[in-house]
């Protein structure tokens, strides 16, 4: 099977390794993968603010990055949500937006639903949580999917991660616009995964780790977060990290 | 009574008036420690019983959809609708009176009372009376408003405003209520009893001997209603502690003022809604009093009935393709209750006696977005989707936000930011200058603070470190290692 990558431009620029650990899971899995290099950022970020119209050239960009794909790959459950829930709102703008929706898969959709596995034969001994973003949970929801292939990594303790429903308070500009308020929302997030006593703080989108993980390195907390994807990614003869 | 002449005491000042940005008003809340507790506390209470109460029901989906349903047909026809209520109260002996704004309404209740000659009146719990600021209108003309709801009256005598729409003396505990009660009810009516502890017990029993006199006097009732049926004229209120029932029966004259938007077309929708609204808002199967009245009954119940129709900016509402959902909502605060934002924010940074998801949404429409408040409610918000997910008549309030998010960013003021988001989505739209700027950014990236300058970049350092930037982006990597 061939598969289009979408990074993301979060990832691209700022978390590289979680495309690089995408890569290497798919592959590991048999799947072929490809980068078109005309992608850069779905246009959630301008559209989420309000500015729609900016959105427009960036969705435009993405619906023909990928055209030709039967399936388009995100680490990342807000951008593939946006895809999703928002591009058909651009079909009198930019002919083909909707046709993208129905083939893009956030990562945990795909190995669950269209490859089918739940044991991506990954290994990875360490006590991990698992926060689930907003809009994995809500807008696509994710469900079980990526607890099922936690709960199959070698070696892999799972904790409940208490209030894993709530928002973490990043939400894109609104870190910016409602400083405090997010990073009450933020510190709340920590506490109950600090409180798990895992040392690895587990989501599937990096937007929301960029959030929490710049928290924790600010308190010099004993926890890291790390994408889904470089845990999937690591095994007994290449771990991750 | 109290030394300054007034009968009712005086109020936190005039509406929300010259109130900050939601930003600025919520970063003090996030600081009260006592605050963050109380509202922690009850929302997270009230959360886990709704949520139970709704699993019970396994045809819930079916009842948010039929909810939803009914609203957006009765606010499609809206105008039918209203026409057939007033015909219908009319012929019940009721008088319908149409306010478009707030000023109309406070002065047709005012009248309305003026021409009863009495000078005070009993409430039943409203929202559309504390929309339109009518307490501070009536004392302002010598007629004195008592609230007789328990969370009211403590906002009330508090000199407070109300935080909730459900549980508006949400941010305040028992004994802070104690404190309220021993030091206001004495300048108001019947002090509160020698020696009042803080036991739920003992102040309910204190707020039911402050109130009993004024219901057993009152000659004039106000209320407002949660649904209207437009094909009998019945107006119907619920409520649990029975003091609506007080103010519905007792007095001689009652003036309901409501939202044009709370029609609903026949007593069969009823059956969906005093089954969402409950169990949304209490986590009850049933309300404890559910009040129904249609017009006025020979010898039963109030002599006079007048009906006020309530505009206020809900058919600038209504004329909003996205926006007009709003107009659905019911009330029943269950998006305040898992609002994160709200939890943290407290109910007085929005601004208005909407707060939480709703009111974000709800008022910047009904008020428009000139002031600084109105406009920061948009953005109030991480977009978790936890309360359009609760919301028992379905409104995308993530969907809302971001329209008015686009409305309000095509004001003045947000130039410079409209600006940056278009360079910024420029920069994106051209790969070649991204990677570009991706590889500055990572070679230099032994020289980027942890912590740094610039608005927004402040802003997020200040509690959070900026991530070390990788070596390559993913597109260098993926260039080297796979083509």
């Amino acid at each position: 099977m061939r598969v289009a990558l979408f990074v993301t431009c979060v990832n691209d620029a700022v978390f590289p390794s979680t495309g690089v650990a995408t890569v290497r899971l798919l592959e590991r899995l048999g799947v072929e993968v490809d980068f078109p290099a005309a992608q850069t950022c779905c246009g959630q970020p301008q559209f989420n603010t309000g500015y729609r119209e900016e959105a427009v050239p960036l969705v435009r960009r993405t619906v023909r990055a990928f055209e030709g794909y039967d399936h388009v790959v995100v680490p990342s459950g807000s951008c593939a949500a946006m895809v999703r829930h928002h591009y058909g709102s651009f079909g009198a703008e930019v002919p083909g937006a909707a046709g993208l929706a129905p083939r893009v898969h956030e990562l945990t959709e795909f190995l669950v639903d269209v490859l089918g596995v739940t044991d991506v034969g990954a290994c990875f001994p360490h006590r991990v949580t698992y926060h689930p973003s907003c809009h994995g949970l809500r807008l696509l929801g994710l469900g079980e999917r990526p607890r099922r292939l936690l709960e199959s990594v070698k070696g892999l303790e799972l904790v409940e991660l208490p209030g894993a429903e709530e928002c973490c308070g990043f939400g894109g500009t609104f870190a910016v616009k409602n400083p405090d308020v997010s990073a009450a929302m933020g510190a709340d997030k920590i506490g109950n995964a600090l409180a798990t006593g895992a040392e690895v703080l587990c989501g599937a989108d990096n937007s929301c780790l960029l959030h929490l993980g710049g928290m924790l390195s600010r308190q010099g907390a004993p926890l890291r977060a790390l994408h889904l994807a470089e845990i999937l990614a690591s095994t007994e003869e290449e771990p991750w990290r | 009574m109290s030394g300054d002449e007034r009968t009712t005491p005086p109020g936190p000042g005039p509406a929300f008036v010259g109130m900050p940005a939601f930003p600025e008003a919520a970063r003090k809340a996030v600081g009260d420690a006592t605050l963050r507790a109380n509202l922690r506390h009850a929302t997270h209470t009230i959360r886990d019983k709704r949520a139970r109460a709704v699993a019970e029901l396994d045809d819930w989906a079916a009842l948010r959809e039929a909810g939803k349903r009914i609203k957006d047909e009765t606010l499609r026809h809206l105008d039918t609708y209203l026409l057939r209520l007033e015909e219908a109260v009319t012929a019940a002996g009721g008088t319908v009176h149409w306010a478009a704004d707030a000023a109309e309404a406070n002065r047709i209740v005012t009248e309305l009372v003026k021409a009863t000659g009495e000078s005070e009146v009993v409430k039943v719990k409203s929202m559309a009376t504390q929309e339109i600021g009518l307490n501070e209108h009536l004392e302002a003309e010598g007629i004195a408003a008592y609230e007789t709801d328990l969370a009211e009256l403590i906002v009330q005598l508090g000199r407070d405003r109300p935080s909730h729409i459900l549980v508006p003396a949400i941010h305040r505990n028992r004994g802070e209520i104690r404190d309220i009660f021993r030091e206001e009810m004495g300048s108001w009516g019947r002090p509160a009893p020698e020696g009042l502890a803080d036991s739920p017990a003992e102040l309910a029993e204190a707020a039911r001997l402050h109130l009993r006199e004024k219901f057993l006097r009152a000659k004039v009732g106000i209320s407002g209603a949660n649904f209207m049926v437009a094909e009998t004229g019945t107006l119907v209120v619920v409520e649990s502690e029975g003091n609506g029932r007080m103010c519905l029966t007792l007095p001689e004259t009652l003036i309901s003022v409501v939202g044009i938007e709370k029609v609903v077309p026949t007593w069969r929708d009823l059956e969906v809604f005093l089954q969402t609204l409950p169990r949304s808002s209490t986590a009850e199967r049933m309300n404890p009093y559910t009040s129904m009245w249609t017009g006025t009954t020979d010898d039963d119940g109030p002599r006079s009935f007048h009906l006020v129709l309530l505009d206020n900016g809900r058919t600038t509402a209504l004329a909003d393709e996205v926006g007009r959902q709003a107009l659905r909502c019911i009330r029943c605060s269950a998006c305040l209750n898992v609002c994160p934002v709200y939890e943290r924010a407290g109910g007085h940074a929005y601004g208005s006696v909407y707060p939480g998801p709703i009111g974000a949404i709800l008022i910047p429409q009904l008020r428009g977005t000139a002031s600084g408040v109105d406009a920061s409610l948009p953005y109030a918000s991480s977009l978790c989707g936890a309360c359009y997910e609760v919301c028992p008549v379905a409104i995308d309030i993530p969907e809302v936000l971001v329209h008015l998010r686009g409305k309000v960013a095509g004001q003045g003021g947000h130039r410079p930011e409209r600006a940056a988001v278009k360079a910024s989505a420029w920069v994106l739209d051209h790969p070649g200058v991204l990677a570009a700027g991706e590889r500055l950014a990572s070679r230099t990236r032994a020289l980027h603070p942890r912590r740094a300058p610039g608005p927004g970049i402040r802003r997020w350092t200040e509690s959070r470190d900026l991530p070390e930037m990788p070596a390559e982006p993913f597109r260098d990597w993926w260039r080297k290692n796979r083509t």
